[in-house]
């Protein structure tokens, strides 16, 4: 029972993190029908990102633990948003016409090229995260003994979906966001600038994607260039799971692909645990073809 | 096929027939593999380009065929040529089974299926399933093919045994392109409910282009378990599915020619840039978002058949 707990919550916490990139996933896809194949490593810049501005700016001593840590995300998820904002500008804007394969193929070329970039720049070495950035201690749960950082992945994670939800069904912005992901069109009918939207989507969803590199570096303790493909296609995984386009459908995806995944390594096979992710995925699309909450994609016929 | 198309394939072929002559051992080697991809592509053409079905894992049907051949030569010392035909035929009997369930998917539901389903065979491979894969380390000691007694060793024999069997595929696809299947496979991608209401079985002829492009990426498995004489888990991952569907889609989604300009395209690419040493693949990702901003369709795109007057027959 313990060791189901703590695989249960270490799921949790790492499908939070899976949820927070499938966000961006299903949110580009909802307005461009477009698997931004370049999210996964915008997630790690996240990471390396969070990594140099600790190292270099020493947040930490100047503003304390937590006031640092909360700095640091908000740079970070900056700096990865614009980076969002702009590889949209330069790889998906000029073929938002064309057919929809040839999109797939620029982002392709845009992982590529991001992920070498932070090769050359880092160097192809793991990094690691200085230790002691916040307090490494366990948290008595009911009698469970839980690390810290676990509870912060899954609160901080939990807390931005929320946040993200709200904003997207409650403010005007995000109706703007859920009429252009419906009928491009009609929404620029109505007045809406649609190309602004899709840039707000790119600045939101690389953002939280980056968040999520920032939490891998802090939970794990360390980054490397080319994570960004397996999380990725995890997180992607997620959000077909949960029905693509649809945002609560990305964060059900994502905790129940961290826990399946979490609870498999533990019962079944370590070796197998990736395998074990697609095979939920064939699963769950064989019994339900668009996703476990359904998708929330405009179909032109 | 018009008399353009051919007189470039007939410049084409002789001017790769000289090329081993007047290459070092090498850019041989290099033209070997341009040689597989194209294959990989043309296999892969079938099922992306000419039915519109989104299949991002080729790689698992070209693993599937490297180690039947593999596992056929090492345990039952068949001769790598005559394993050929066996290992087509078994990636073309493992597309039929997975792809039974899932092949009502649409569009990006199967890409992922397809990926997932690459990547449960690769780490089948690497965890060793029925002790007969080698795990991690794969199988070696395949043995080398001979050709009517003539054993097939440097890298300039491989250019000739590769390239014909190019040669063969080009020629063949080309018919089936011409023929009621690929009509019906191109009228299923331009329009799936109109190709249905015609009288066309979508399902029967979906798998059907995947069962045959999964044939012919098993069948260049086995080749490519004969050059390389031991084949691991590694060569068959991901990426490999992914260079191939980059090659489709630069060279020209559902042209023949365009898929073959684009396998020397995405092969040859990164050898031109090594010049560039450690940026040679951050050049490689730019080029390829730079040529599809300019050429959305494909180097060479795909044009429909058409026919003149003088085509149709009279009535007598």
């Amino acid at each position: 029972m313990e060791q189901f707990l703590q695989q249960l919550t270490n799921g949790l916490a790492v499908g939070g993190i899976y949820a927070l990139i499938a966000l961006g996933y299903t949110m580009v896809y909802g307005v461009l029908k477009l698997i931004n194949f370049a999210h996964g490593d915008l997630f790690t810049y996240g990471g390396y990102l969070g990594l140099t501005l600790l190292t270099s700016l020493l947040l930490q001593g100047r503003l304390g633990a937590v006031a640092g840590v909360l700095v640091l995300a908000a740079m970070v998820m900056g700096l990865v948003g614009l980076l969002g904002v702009i590889l949209e500008r330069a790889a998906y804007r000029p073929l938002r016409e064309s057919p929809r394969l040839s999109a797939v193929v620029s982002a392709l070329g845009a992982s590529i090229f991001l992920q070498n970039a932070l090769m050359l720049i880092y160097g192809a070495r793991v990094q690691v995260y200085p230790e002691g950035i916040l307090p490494q201690t366990a948290v008595s749960v009911l009698g469970l003994q839980i690390p810290l950082m676990r509870i912060v992945v899954a609160l901080v994670s939990l807390v931005m979906m929320a946040a993200l939800y709200l904003f997207v069904q409650k403010t005007k912005i995000g109706t703007a966001i859920r009429a252009a992901a419906i009928d491009q069109g009609a929404a620029r009918l109505m007045g809406i600038d649609v190309n602004r939207v899709i840039s707000l989507v790119f600045l939101i969803g690389p953002a939280l994607g980056g968040a999520a590199g920032l939490l891998v570096g802090l939970y794990y303790g360390q980054v490397n260039f080319t994570m960004g493909w397996i999380y990725g296609m995890k997180a992607f995984t997620a959000a077909i799971i949960g029905g693509i386009g649809n945002i609560p459908g990305a964060m059900v995806g994502g905790l129940l692909l961290g826990v399946v995944e979490a609870l498999g390594a533990a019962y079944v096979s370590v070796a197998w645990k990736d395998a074990i992710a697609f095979l939920v995925l064939i699963l769950i699309l064989i019994v339900r073809p668009t996703g476990l909450l359904g998708e929330r994609v405009a179909e032109k016929v | 096929m018009n008399r353009k198309l051919l007189a470039s394939y007939a410049l084409a072929a002789a001017v790769l027939a000289a090329a081993p002559f007047l290459l070092d051992a090498y850019w041989v080697d290099v033209l070997n593999s341009v040689g597989l991809y194209a294959l990989l592509a043309l296999s892969l053409n079938l099922i992306l380009g000419d039915a519109g079905l989104f299949n991002m894992g080729q790689a698992a049907f070209y693993a599937v065929g490297a180690y039947v051949a593999a596992i056929l030569s090492t345990r039952l010392h068949v001769p790598i040529l005559w394993a050929l035909p066996v290992s087509g035929l078994a990636a073309a009997a493992f597309a039929a089974v997975v792809a039974r369930p899932v092949i009502h998917l649409r569009g990006d539901y199967l890409l992922i299926v397809t990926i997932g389903m690459g990547e449960i065979v690769r780490i089948a491979l690497v965890n060793d399933v029925g002790g007969f894969t080698g795990g991690a380390n794969g199988i070696f000691g395949i043995a080398r093919p001979s050709v009517l007694g003539h054993r097939i060793r440097t890298p300039q024999d491989f250019f000739f045994l590769i390239w014909a069997f190019v040669a063969l595929t080009v020629f063949l696809f080309h018919r089936l392109e011409q023929s009621r299947f690929g009509r019906a496979l191109n009228y299923l991608r331009e329009d799936e409910v109109a190709a249905e209401g015609s009288g066309v079985n979508t399902t029967r002829y979906k798998l059907m282009a995947f069962v045959l492009g999964a044939a012919w990426a098993g069948m260049t498995g086995s080749l490519y378990a004969a050059k390389m004489t031991i084949i691991s888990p590694e060569s068959f991952s991901f990426w490999e599915s992914v260079l191939v569907f980059i090659i489709v889609i630069l060279g020209g989604s559902g042209s023949i020619p365009g898929v073959i300009v684009g396998a020397f395209l995405v092969v040859g690419l990164p050898e031109i840039f090594r010049g560039f040493a450690t940026a040679r693949m951050l050049v490689f990702g730019l080029v390829m978002m730079v040529m599809m901003v300019f050429r959305t369709q494909g180097l060479l795109p795909f044009r429909p058949v058409r026919f003149k007057e003088s085509d149709v027959p009279r009535p007598t």
